[in-house]
């Protein structure tokens, strides 16, 4: 063999391109990225054709024409004369309501399954995974379906609806009907203290601890942080005079005037999400419990640490691990699942959407609203999910 | 020290009686004021229910009316389920021909059932049981099947390049000729048909009436959606899976977006897309069969879902693995063929099986575009005047039915859970 | 090097048991253990899987409930309530198998946590204890590391630096090295020992003979539930009395 000269960088033999795996790979992406180019021209082509040959207008302007439809249920003002623009901004907040509050609902429901299935008391663990199976291996359409008819068929007439708490929330097949206060400019106040009382619990907390940091005294900051966070709304309620002239349900001709009502499609709907989802919820809890090991619990014990002192420094923080990532996919989910709400007439997104297709023919425009607007929750979920597994992340070698 | 004397004390009994329904009942039931309490108000409650709904659904319950008129008044309404059990099962298919989707559905159940038995996940085996038992499927659903010469072209270029692919290095070199020989004919074959020279020939079999997929409806629909909606977004997910971990920046670019579009969005809406966009889609008079649309959606929508379970499994691999059959000098085909999918697929097999009974469920779904799942012909058996007012049976009826299917598959998934670590060290 | 058999007679009792017996549905895992422990005093437990010896120790510190028998502790007796059995586990500090410390919690975490807690200790003092019980594990440098990041016999030795931050005036140690590589074996002993020497009241169960000659004032041997035999070590070693004694001893010495 020839001796390099010293100093001579090694020469590397020439690839013949068709084998350099770096061209290849360029080659062969270029080919699919080709081909999905194509086949998507040939899309466009077609629907531009299509639009045109149909007299379908393009672009969003529709949104600022006049909707024409009803809207059953609003927490915004909204006739048929607003724009489609209201129209599905309405929708979006009745997809965010049913979502955020079947959030919470299930999560609270689907610990205190998961938690019971875990329970020493067989009969309680027994009815918790009944529950869970019946619940997890039947469509959540069926349950919507089922609950929605059995409200609007099953239950009584305005005429002789049910009545609780002295005559003033009636059940019928219309709905639940509860009185309101009548609005005050002192409720804005009672807002504004809420959420002062909120931040004020926060603080208390930092305090806490600091004090507990240099004195070793510990304060009960998550009673006190309620006691602030609900005494401030109601000392400004007081101070206020405490009015409390409400709007009663009263029953006119066929059916109720006064107070709200909460309907049955958003019953059956919110109703149905959450005991859907609340079993998958158990499930998720319940595997965290079971991921904790035994030792853990065992040395805090034998360090002395009470149970509720176990479970809050301890435990939870390492279940919670475990939890949080199948736990938000669960609400996505929710987010999701929210948009059968067109099955039973209640009026979300993807219902006034619909609606917008139908009577304007702009679908991709539509289509494209959808997709924006659940992408974005669902990418908000992710990438918080990104984060919190980022930061808690157990540090190993 | 002394010693004690061992040996000679006797094995005392525990002081308290724990054996038997009584110690039993005691530790699980009754071992604290606390437990006690929750038995005895949990029971009151459940025998209060359950008397309640056994009244209603058992002791006055109507089994023979004849008309819904006669059903009032009593409890629970079952004789409308005899009368409509063939509508809810089978929808609007020609009632005497019903026979037919009844032994679909059994082939689909055979070819599943077969399926599970771990001794079939071979690929051939697969390949043999799921071929034969969907041409019998299709056979009895439509009745008549007219197989296009495209069809056969397509299948034959596809062998061809599998096999090259796959048998490179490996086979004897007539083997890969004949590979070589079967996607030469598939391709030219398609191109000539393509250009027209080649004729529009079908393979006719028709054994039976033709029933339109319109007429379709119940069981036998739920299970084509979700059997084959799986079937095929199984590859797809593969690729997409693939794509997604490629060092190749377009195609993992494209991959990742692809699968986060579709797992963002309600399936509703890919549905409501699919109904709606796909006549937009497509050249002016080419329509497509509306059931064939909901299948498509089905599996666009359950591969990006199979993809990210099937790239974790990919995940869970050592990375020894990857670079042992790099050093073996196999390519990329047959690497991941015979090396990483068979691995990793092991690995996910029972989120697999999750998902199929998410699927199961989720082709109720297709109701709001009018396809006749099972959920939709339940919600037709209400829709009889004569027999309105009902809804309770019916629907737990759907339930039940649903209930027997998923809850066999997530039973089945368990024990594959089991029975695939068995071999592992846990 | 074997310790002289030290006098203990006039030395207090700080944990006695008298007639503990505990059962495991039918399984009779603790037959009617009597048994007294002397202030100061090292005692190794050794015997077969399943002799009941890691029930014993737990029993102490009521991670294990005794269903029959007197257990008294520092003079407090161990029972359902649930105020001496948190007295109890302050004077009383474990060491586990698993080391059992807390994974998400940094080093100085782990052992802050408890005095912080359940002491109520100022955060700075807490963690001035805490360095030092590092320097004398000889591992102050990881105090800020969270355990994922250490190796086995680190751990170990932060789990007994973890157990001391409470002042223990007794060590349970339940096989704490018998979950270890054998090179990280003798840096956790040598902890064992030196605390041994400072005149700890230590319950060791463990297969290291070695340690049982170098510190134990007594060694007891259990099988099947009961105690079969007690002794020095020196004595117990050489002169094994009963027929099972001698087979274990025959099991486990070939490797020493």
């Amino acid at each position: 063999m020839a001796v390099e000269a010293v100093g001579s960088a090694p020469r590397t033999p020439k690839v013949a391109p068709w084998n350099d795996p770096v061209i290849r790979g360029w080659v062969f992406q270029f080919v699919v990225v080709g081909l999905v180019g194509l086949l998507a021209w040939y899309l466009v082509s077609n629907t531009i054709d299509n639009l045109q040959r149909q007299k379908i207008a393009s672009g969003f302007h529709y949104l600022d024409r006049e909707a024409g439809f009803e809207i059953g249920d609003t927490m915004i003002e909204y006739s048929p004369a607003s724009t489609y623009a209201r129209a599905l901004f309405v929708g979006l907040l009745n997809t965010l309501k049913v979502s955020v509050l079947g959030v919470i609902m299930a999560t609270i429901l689907g610990t205190l399954l998961g938690v019971g299935r875990l329970s020493n008391n067989w009969l309680l663990a027994r009815i918790c995974e009944w529950y869970v199976e019946a619940f997890r291996n039947v469509p959540l359409l069926l349950w919507l379906f089922l609950f929605y008819k059995l409200i609007s068929e099953a239950f009584p007439g305005p005429r002789q609806a049910l009545s609780g708490f002295w005559g003033s929330v009636f059940l019928s097949n219309r709905g639940v009907y509860f009185p309101v206060p009548l609005t005050d400019p002192i409720f804005k106040w009672v807002g504004v203290a809420f959420l002062v009382g909120i931040a004020g619990a926060f603080f208390l907390h930092r305090w806490a601890r600091k004090r507990q940091d240099e004195t070793g005294q510990p304060f009960p900051s998550i009673s006190a942080g309620f006691g602030v966070a609900l005494g401030l709304p109601i000392i400004v309620w007081l101070l206020g005079g405490a009015p409390h002239h409400m709007s009663w349900p009263q029953l006119k001709g066929f059916n109720f005037e006064g107070g709200s009502v909460i309907q049955p499609e958003f019953i059956a709907l919110l109703l149905g999400l959450v005991l859907y989802t609340s079993a998958f919820i158990a499930e998720i809890v319940r595997s965290g419990i079971l991921a904790l090991h035994k030792g853990q619990s065992e040395a805090a014990a034998a360090l002395g640490l009470s149970r509720g002192q176990a479970m809050r420094l301890v435990l939870l923080p390492q279940a919670l691990r475990v939890i949080v990532p199948p736990m938000t996919s669960q609400y996505l989910n929710i987010t999701k699942n929210s948009s059968l709400a067109i099955a039973i007439g209640y009026p979300d997104l993807v219902a006034s959407i619909n609606v917008t297709i139908n009577q304007t023919g702009q679908a991709i425009e539509n289509i494209l609203i959808i997709m924006a607007a659940y992408l974005s929750v669902s990418l908000s979920i992710s990438a918080f999910m990104n984060w919190y597994n980022k930061r808690i992340a157990l540090r190993e070698r | 020290m002394t010693d004690m004397p061992v040996g000679e004390r006797k094995q005392l009994a525990p002081p308290v009686d724990d054996s038997g329904p009584l110690g039993w009942a005691r530790r699980h039931l009754f071992s604290s004021w606390g437990n006690g309490i929750t038995t005895v108000v949990l029971v009151v409650s459940i025998a209060w229910i359950l008397s309640g709904f056994l009244e209603w659904a058992l002791f006055t319950a109507n089994f023979t009316a004849t008309t819904g008129a006669e059903c009032r008044g009593s409890g629970a309404c079952w004789a409308l389920i005899r009368e409509k059990y063939r509508l809810i099962f089978f929808g609007t298919f020609p009632y005497d021909q019903q026979w037919r989707p009844l032994f679909a559905v059994v082939a689909m159940l055979a070819m599943l059932i077969m399926t599970s038995d771990r001794r079939m996940w071979r690929p051939w085996r697969l390949l043999v049981i799921w071929s034969i038992g969907s041409f019998v499927t299709f056979l009895l659903m439509f009745g008549q099947l007219h197989i296009p010469l495209s069809l056969f072209l397509a299948v034959a270029l596809i062998v061809g390049l599998v096999g090259m692919s796959f048998r490179k290095g490996i086979g004897s070199p007539l083997e890969i000729n004949v590979y070589r020989a079967l996607a030469a004919i598939g391709l030219v074959g398609l191109v000539l048909r393509w250009l027209g020279v080649l004729p529009a020939w079908k393979l006719a079999i028709a054994p039976f009436s033709f029933v339109e997929t319109g007429l379709w409806g119940g069981i036998p629909v739920t299970m084509i959606l979700a059997t084959y909606g799986l079937v095929f977004a199984f590859p797809y997910g593969i690729l997409l899976a693939l794509g997604r971990r490629s060092n190749l920046p377009l195609i993992k670019g494209l991959c990742v977006g692809f699968i986060e579009l579709i797992r963002g969005v309600p399936l509703i809406s890919l549905l409501i897309m699919a109904s709606v966009m796909l006549p937009l889609f497509l050249p002016t008079g080419v329509t497509f069969d509306k059931f064939l649309r909901a299948q498509v959606a089905v599996i666009l929508f359950a591969g990006a879902y199979i993809a990210e379970i099937i790239r974790g499994g990919l995940q869970s691999l050592p990375k020894g693995q990857f670079e042992a059959a790099d050093a073996m000098g196999l390519n990329y085909v047959q690497k991941t063929s015979l090396i990483i999918l068979p691995q990793a697929l092991r690995v996910v097999i029972p989120p697999l099986i999750n998902t199929f009974i998410g699927f199961f469920k989720d082709t109720s779904l297709v109701l709001i575009i009018g396809i006749f799942d099972f959920l939709n012909t339940a919600n037709q058996a209400l829709v009889d005047p004569a027999w309105a007012g009902y809804p309770g049976e019916v629907y737990l009826f759907a339930a039940f039915v649903y209930f027997i299917f998923c809850y066999s598959m997530s039973r089945y998934s368990k024990h594959l859970e089991v029975e695939l670590n068995k071999g592992t060290r846990r | 090097m074997a310790a002289t058999a030290r006098d203990l007679s006039n030395v207090p009792s700080v944990i006695t048991l008298r007639g503990v017996n505990k059962w495991f549905g039918q399984f009779h895992v603790l037959s009617d253990i009597n048994l007294d422990v002397k202030e100061g005093e090292k005692i190794v437990v050794c015997g077969p899987s399943g002799s009941g010896k890691s029930t014993l120790i737990r029993c102490i510190n009521r991670l294990e409930e005794h269903q029959a028998g007197d257990l008294v502790v520092h003079g407090v007796p161990l029972t359902n309530d649930v105020k001496n059995i948190e007295m109890i586990r302050r004077e009383v500090g474990m060491v586990f198998q698993s080391f059992n410390l807390f994974p998400h919690l940094t080093i100085l975490d782990n052992l802050t946590l408890a005095p912080i807690w359940v002491k109520k200790m100022p955060k700075k003092e807490a963690e001035e204890i805490a360095m030092t019980l590092l320097k004398r594990v000889r591992i102050p440098e990881q105090a800020l590391k969270y355990p994922g990041q250490l190796s086995g016999g680190q751990q170990q030795r932060v789990a007994i630096a973890r157990a001391l931050c409470m002042r223990p005036k007794i060590m349970l140690f339940d096989e704490p090295t018998s979950a270890l590589d054998p090179e990280m074996v003798k840096e956790v002993l040598d902890v064992m020992v030196e605390l041994a020497r400072e005149g700890m009241t230590m319950l060791v169960v463990t297969h290291e003979m070695g340690f049982a000659r170098a510190v134990a004032d007594r060694v007891i041997f259990m099988d099947r539930g009961e105690i079969v035999e007690q002794n020095e070590p020196e004595e117990f070693f050489a002169n094994p009395r009963n027929e099972r004694t001698k087979l274990f001893l025959g099991q486990i010495l070939r490797h020493q």
